[in-house]
């Protein structure tokens, strides 16, 4: 029964995704019919909770491990959002993304510099002739809670700046007060805004309240166009946990056999170690196999993650454990 | 019958003849309860409670991330106890190390007059855990009055260390000369993590002796315990623990010398080394490792463990290797 319940679900996504593909956003005036979306499967939370907390339990070691550490680097964003942001501070930041150990250029680059939308010409000068992207929040970053021309002008002026991807909020309130179909049109509007700018579409799991709606927004953002979906801002606790992470990994794995379009995945917020960097490495690659452990479909939102990654790197180099002191901070 | 004799019972019956056991445990338990209203006025056979020996780390008692853990027992022929400890790893050390880091800079911020305070209360706790302190050194094999004694020098030193807490500025402290309006100061300042290895005896004393003084300058002290019977160690943690001392200013682990030191000796977050012991090979090692990071190292061979056994280590000497002196100049003015 339930198999055939996802299935129907599987064959609605798919016809819900040909009826909006066909039909451009600019053409869906407001006075557009209502759009009704097909509705998630629930979650059985207790089962997401103990098999994220059961994929934990892998130990990677020596080989394994440290070519886990370096695909984690590649894979981050490294991120600075702070109303103390400065220029120095953004430009350094950009440096530790190019080459995050000064002795060994083998290691790295990042995937991106996330910033705010001020930051991104210095970024994108900072980063010039190299592979990190330029990532910027925007849509009234972090609460999302602005009138919708002001979100899409934000995200507009942040990919006139040279922003290469877009890391936009979904508007929370909206979402609790289930009004489904606001939160999916400013989602598809934002994607359209962005351009050829990629889309991560920030949830904010912490303020969702229950797995149910995760996994709701989660779909409701792919099929409204993103390419990455994201737990966190950053600002809020809980930020990414391990069984949100694995419920978005489902939720992208059943669109990808629904659809067949591939959409990125970042846990933002809440990852330090290095050990749980492999632990979610773990998670994706049980949920999605190898094509997912990739720096295009996989990112860390994080800063502190990088330092304690070099260090675990430099310890199973010298041997000796490493002091936070000895590693560059902002 | 007392119960545990029926338990024990049930459990013959069990492995012989499953089928019986209902039957046979409803006979057993009333006859039982008959013979124990007989006997109501016969003291209760209750079970004992163990207690599980356990490091002292970041102000909570844990067991190794391991797992492991070793055997011992009590010296003499009359103490059959036999008791599992946990065996700490490198992981361990490394944990602690992070722990003790982050507590550091919050002891050392408190005023001196603060750690005098703590300390004392340290006194205060072990004097009250006397009787407790004593029999652990009696099950190591050393007399009462042996154990006693040395359970009171171990609270004196306390005691010594808690008034030198806030005498270490006007003692080590100087107003340097120079040729200029400017005044020259140096200060004693903390010099961070440090590893401590204790003495494998006297228990007790070396413990105190050689951790106090560490955490007397501000410091943070990661402490390695080889004694045959770390349960002494345990018992001081719960000393420890009582004491106000900040959770992760000593964290004690019980292990293996050849084990434990290196990757304490490499750690490159600690900042300084306090061997107590003749360790032989492996002190030299210790200093070796030490040389990347730059560590302070000091070790305390036989000569200190002489020491220890007539009226213990105490003073500013212990104190001072493990500081930092900063000189900073200051103008005069008018």
């Amino acid at each position: 029964m339930g198999s055939l319940m996802k299935r129907a679900f599987l064959h609605f996504v798919v016809l819900l995704h040909r009826v909006i593909s066909s039909v451009p956003m600019s053409s869906r005036g407001a006075d557009r019919a209502p759009l009704i979306l097909p509705s998630s499967p629930t979650v059985d939370a207790v089962a997401l909770e103990e098999r994220a907390s059961a994929l934990a339990k892998r130990s990677l070691k020596k080989v394994a491990k440290i070519a886990g550490l370096r695909l984690a680097i590649r894979m981050m964003d490294l991120t600075t959002l702070e109303g103390k942001d400065t220029p120095g501070k953004v430009r350094a930041l950009c440096s530790k993304a190019l080459r995050p150990l000064d002795t060994d250029h083998t290691i790295g680059p990042c995937a991106a510099i996330c910033v705010y939308p001020n930051f991104v010409s210095v970024a994108k000068l900072a980063l010039a002739g190299s592979s990190v992207a330029v990532a910027s929040v925007a849509t009234a970053f972090p609460s999302g809670q602005s009138p919708l021309a002001i979100k899409l002008d934000d995200a507009r002026r942040a990919v006139d700046f040279g922003a290469d991807e877009i890391d936009m909020v979904i508007d929370r309130g909206a979402m609790l007060a289930g009004e489904t179909a606001k939160v999916f049109d400013e989602i598809a509007a934002t994607k359209e805004a962005c351009g050829q700018a990629h889309l991560k579409v920030i949830l904010e799991t912490g303020e969702l309240g229950s797995y149910d709606v995760i996994r709701r927004a989660s779909d409701l953002a792919m099929l409204a166009g993103a390419d990455f979906i994201k737990t966190s801002t950053g600002k809020i606790q809980p930020a990414a946990t391990p069984p949100v992470t694995l419920l978005m990994l489902e939720a992208i794995r059943d669109y990808y056999y629904a659809t067949g379009r591939r959409i990125g995945m970042k846990p933002a917020g809440g990852v330090r170690t290095s050990k749980q960097a492999l632990h979610y490495l773990v998670i994706v690659k049980e949920t999605l196999g190898d094509d997912w452990l990739d720096p295009s479909l996989f990112r860390f939102g994080a800063s502190a993650l990088l330092n304690d990654v070099l260090m675990q790197l430099e310890k199973e180099r010298t041997g000796a454990y490493q002091a936070s002191d000895d590693f560059s901070k902002d | 019958m007392a119960r545990s004799k029926v338990v024990k019972r049930v459990a013959k019956i069990a492995s012989a003849e499953p089928s019986l056991i209902r039957v046979k445990v409803a006979a057993e338990v009333e006859g039982a309860a008959s013979k124990d209203s007989a006997r109501r006025e016969s003291p209760i056979e209750r079970v004992t409670v163990n207690k599980a020996y356990k490091m002292y780390v970041g102000g909570a008692f844990i067991r190794s991330e391991s797992g492991r853990s070793f055997r011992i027992k009590g010296v003499k022929s009359t103490d059959p106890e036999v008791v599992n400890i946990p065996r700490g790893s490198r992981k361990d050390v490394r944990d602690a190390v992070l722990v003790a880091k982050n507590a550091q800079a919050g002891w050392a911020g408190r005023t001196p007059y603060n750690h005098g305070q703590i300390l004392y209360r340290l006194a205060e706790m072990m004097e009250s855990r006397r009787t407790e302190l004593a029999m652990s050194l009696v099950r190591e094999g050393q007399s009462q009055s042996e154990a006693s004694r040395e359970v009171q020098l171990a609270i004196d030193i306390c005691v010594y260390y808690a008034g030198l807490c806030d005498k270490l500025s006007a003692l080590l402290a100087s107003h340097n000369p120079v040729a200029g309006p400017h005044f020259g100061f140096t200060l004693p300042e903390s010099l961070g993590v440090v590893g401590v290895v204790a003495p494998r005896a006297p228990s007790l004393l070396g413990l105190v002796s050689s951790i106090v003084p560490v955490a007397v300058g501000g410091n943070a002290a990661v402490v390695i315990v080889t004694s045959a019977d770390p349960r002494t160690a345990s018992i001081w943690t719960e000393c420890l623990a009582t004491s106000d001392l900040p959770g992760g200013v000593v964290n004690v682990i019980y292990g293996q010398v050849a084990e434990l030191l290196t990757p304490m000796a490499k750690h490159r977050e600690v900042s300084g080394l306090s061997i107590w012991g003749d360790l032989g090979d492996l002190g030299i090692q210790a200093e070796a490792d030490a040389t990347e990071s730059v560590k302070r190292v000091r070790r305390y061979a036989d000569g200190d463990r002489a020491l220890l056994s007539t009226d213990g280590a105490r003073g500013l000497g212990y104190v001072e290797p493990f500081l930092e002196f900063k000189t900073v100049w200051h103008p005069m003015g008018m």
